[in-house]
């Protein structure tokens, strides 16, 4: 297991996460792990008490936690959103364009690569969960 | 045209140097080629049987003269000094050196291109009407729609690991020359009893293994909300799509097991949702998109007869030059179906001309067509005569537009490592075959398409007449398939019976041919001929 990167001031979590299921029913977890196959909606009713969610990707080609990141953020989660599993670095860009702040890969990121990929566009086309301002915004001030 | 701002060019080069950071990581070994694959291929890079295949983007089929250009000297400074058109209005080189992959997309930067998205499991290239801008019978020219949705899906930060592949087709006419319903998001801009203009959403079509057509999920989504309603589409796609089989993982399966009524119900909820979240672009972009597809400055009172005196030149024109919106201007077809040539190849040497003809004759605008022929949009009737004088030189002046010879054929197994039988010698041999026996004229509109295997990148499916190969105990089998349209009327075609030898699939399509021209009434084209009359006739000439 590879350090976590954190792109937040609070302290983090020190409980570890748990299911989707167990969290809906147990009222005093903080932390939760979305599984890509979860749905998301489940937690939004319960955001105030969430301080971690744990997005998990077994596979890095299974997109779907992309969107559970975004769909958080819509809802006004603010907590810390964390990409866990098989997350490479030529992902972090746009994961962090749909919320994440947090990153725990399988394997560790060399540092350097990690700094160019967040470096690496100097524009971006789209509206999405981070305050980047999009390209046809920039048009029509 | 479109033409990029300091904002389009600084993405594009940003990606030569994100590939080209991506390359050296391969090779320094600090990626897998488990890990490189989705990149190379977002960056149109795929693997073939024999080399790399490169995959260049041109959206919505439109290019310059100078695009055109760059397009040749990429096949003779990289490849083999030829290029591929495909069917998704795009261009592909077929003996890439992976290493060379970033200096090409440098000098496609140049020029306001690039390969992006071009393969991979994301939003691939806008595809449109070949006619747009040019045809009296659309409600607005519908490329302005494709370049903001090219704009949109570029980089989508939710949308780049998809289950799978995902095409969307832009048309604003009636008359569908894009196979709309034949793609994963088909968006026909329409106007509606107010004389507003918005666009019908047909979601779930495709091709392949599972051929679907498209139902219409949304008849009317207004222009100001276009983007938000296309992200609604995707999230509930990108959510729920199967990942757990790559044969089932297009969205036409997910509509078809939700059903049509529950995936649309999802996402009008998620539309609902995403319209208080303000990712629409301002209506002013769509504003300034449109500028760049102004009519050119015709010629008022431009001559309206054509000099017929040659016959070879009136038949080019009969078949080959398609009605305009402007008087005295027409669009005419530059075939890239030469009889017993490679469907949609053509060398560097035809690309630089076709791109000085297009300067000469049609305000420097070319269209690559779905059925992998080029086409220069606005061509004055005057100016047809040199025109076909020049192509027929070239070998680009064959007169088969929308005939027998007008084939669809995917690379097959001469270059695709999927593929059960070769498509390439198949088409040849049926062109030859039509040109030998003089019918090519007579038989009229006729679309054949050829597949190497069902994955069905020939749109066999889709053809009057198509055409499958399939392996039969290691030999070579084709199957024949009849019925099927990609136009508005669009149909799926039905397996005759059995399959046929090489040599007999050629036989094949004659009598079939045979059997038409016997039932024909007037006027009536193969398509018509067959709904009326149905398989049987059909059956009984070939097995009978
Ligand atoms: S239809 Fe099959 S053989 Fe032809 S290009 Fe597609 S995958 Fe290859």
């Amino acid at each position: 297991m590879a350090e976590t990167l954190r792109y937040r001031d609070d302290q983090p979590v020190d409980h570890p996460a748990v299911t989707v299921d167990a969290f809906v029913d147990q009222s005093n977890a903080q932390a939760v792990r979305i599984e890509p196959g979860d749905d998301t909606r489940e937690l939004l009713p319960h955001l105030q008490r969430l301080a971690l969610v744990e997005v998990n990707f077994p596979a890095f080609g299974d997109g779907r936690g992309y969107s559970s990141a975004r769909m958080l953020r819509e809802a006004g989660y603010e907590g810390e959103l964390r990409a866990v599993g098989d997350v490479l670095v030529d992902q972090l860009a746009y994961m962090r364009r749909c919320g994440f702040d947090a990153f725990e890969p399988d394997q560790q990121f060399d540092m350097d690569d990690v700094k160019a990929a967040f470096e690496r566009w100097p524009e971006v086309y789209q509206n999405a969960a981070d305050d980047r301002t999009p390209i046809w915004t920039k048009r029509h001030p | 045209m479109y033409k990029y701002d300091q904002y389009d060019q600084a993405m594009v080069d940003a990606r030569v140097e994100e590939f080209r950071d991506q390359a050296r990581r391969r090779l320094e070994g600090k990626l897998t080629e488990d890990q490189f694959k989705p990149l190379r291929l977002m960056n149109g890079l795929y693997l073939q049987l024999h080399a790399y295949m490169l995959r260049v983007a041109i959206p919505y089929g439109t290019l310059n003269s100078q695009q055109m250009h760059a397009l040749a000297d990429i096949a003779d400074k990289y490849d083999r000094g030829y290029g591929h058109f495909t069917t998704r209005q795009n261009i592909q080189y077929n003996w890439i050196k992976l290493e060379d992959a970033g200096d090409i997309l440098a000098d496609l930067a140049k020029v306001e291109m690039h390969a992006i998205q071009t393969s991979g499991n994301c939003i691939r290239n806008i595809s449109s009407d070949h006619f747009a801008g040019a045809t009296a019978d659309e409600v607005v020219d519908p490329r302005p729609y494709a370049e903001l949705l090219r704009q949109w899906s570029s980089f989508h930060p939710e949308f780049s690991y998809l289950p799978r592949k995902f095409k969307i087709a832009v048309i604003a006419s009636d008359t569908d020359r894009a196979a709309m319903r034949l793609h994963d998001i088909g968006i026909q801009i329409v106007e509606n009893d107010a004389g507003e203009l918005g666009a019908a959403f047909y979601v779930g079509g495709g091709m392949g293994r599972t051929p679907m057509i498209a139902p219409c999920i949304n008849p009317f989504v207004p222009l100001d909300r276009l983007v938000t309603y296309a992200e609604a589409c995707l999230r509930v796609y990108n959510r729920y799509g199967r990942r757990d089989n790559k044969y089932k993982a297009r969205i036409k399966i997910l509509v078809h097991e939700m059903g049509a009524e529950e995936y649309t119900r999802q996402v009008e909820a998620e539309y609902a949702h995403l319209l208080e979240e303000g990712v629409e672009p301002p209506f002013a972009e769509l504003e300034r998109i449109r500028t760049y597809f102004e009519d050119p400055l015709f010629e008022a009172g431009a001559g309206d007869e054509i000099d017929r005196s040659d016959p070879d030149f009136a038949v080019w024109v009969d078949r080959n030059t398609v009605a305009h919106k402007e008087t005295g201007y027409v669009s005419a077809v530059i075939s890239l179906k030469p009889v017993g040539g490679i469907p949609g190849d053509a060398t560097a040497e035809q690309m630089r001309l076709m791109a000085d003809l297009a300067k000469d004759y049609s305000f420097d605008e070319l269209r690559v067509m779905h059925t992998q022929n080029i086409v220069l949009p606005h061509v004055r009737k005057a100016d047809l005569h040199a025109l076909w004088t020049a192509l027929d030189e070239a070998g680009l002046g064959s007169p088969n537009l929308d005939t027998v010879e007008d084939i669809i054929a995917c690379p097959g197994l001469d270059y695709c490592s999927l593929a059960n039988a070769r498509s390439i010698p198949i088409a040849q041999r049926i062109s030859e075959r039509f040109a030998a026996n003089g019918k090519t004229g007579t038989l009229g509109e006729l679309k054949l398409k050829i597949s190497g295997c069902i994955n069905a990148c020939g749109h066999h499916h889709a053809g009057h007449i198509g055409i499958l190969g399939v392996d039969r105990k290691g030999v070579e089998n084709y199957q024949l398939l009849l019925g099927g349209s990609e136009a508005q009327d669009a149909s799926l075609a039905k397996i005759t019976g059995p399959g046929f030898s090489e040599d007999g699939i050629v036989d094949a399509v004659e009598t079939v041919t045979t059997v038409f021209e016997r039932e024909r009434q007037d006027g009536e084209r193969f398509l018509d001929t067959y709904r009326r009359i149905g398989m049987n006739p059909f059956k009984e000439a070939l097995y009978g």
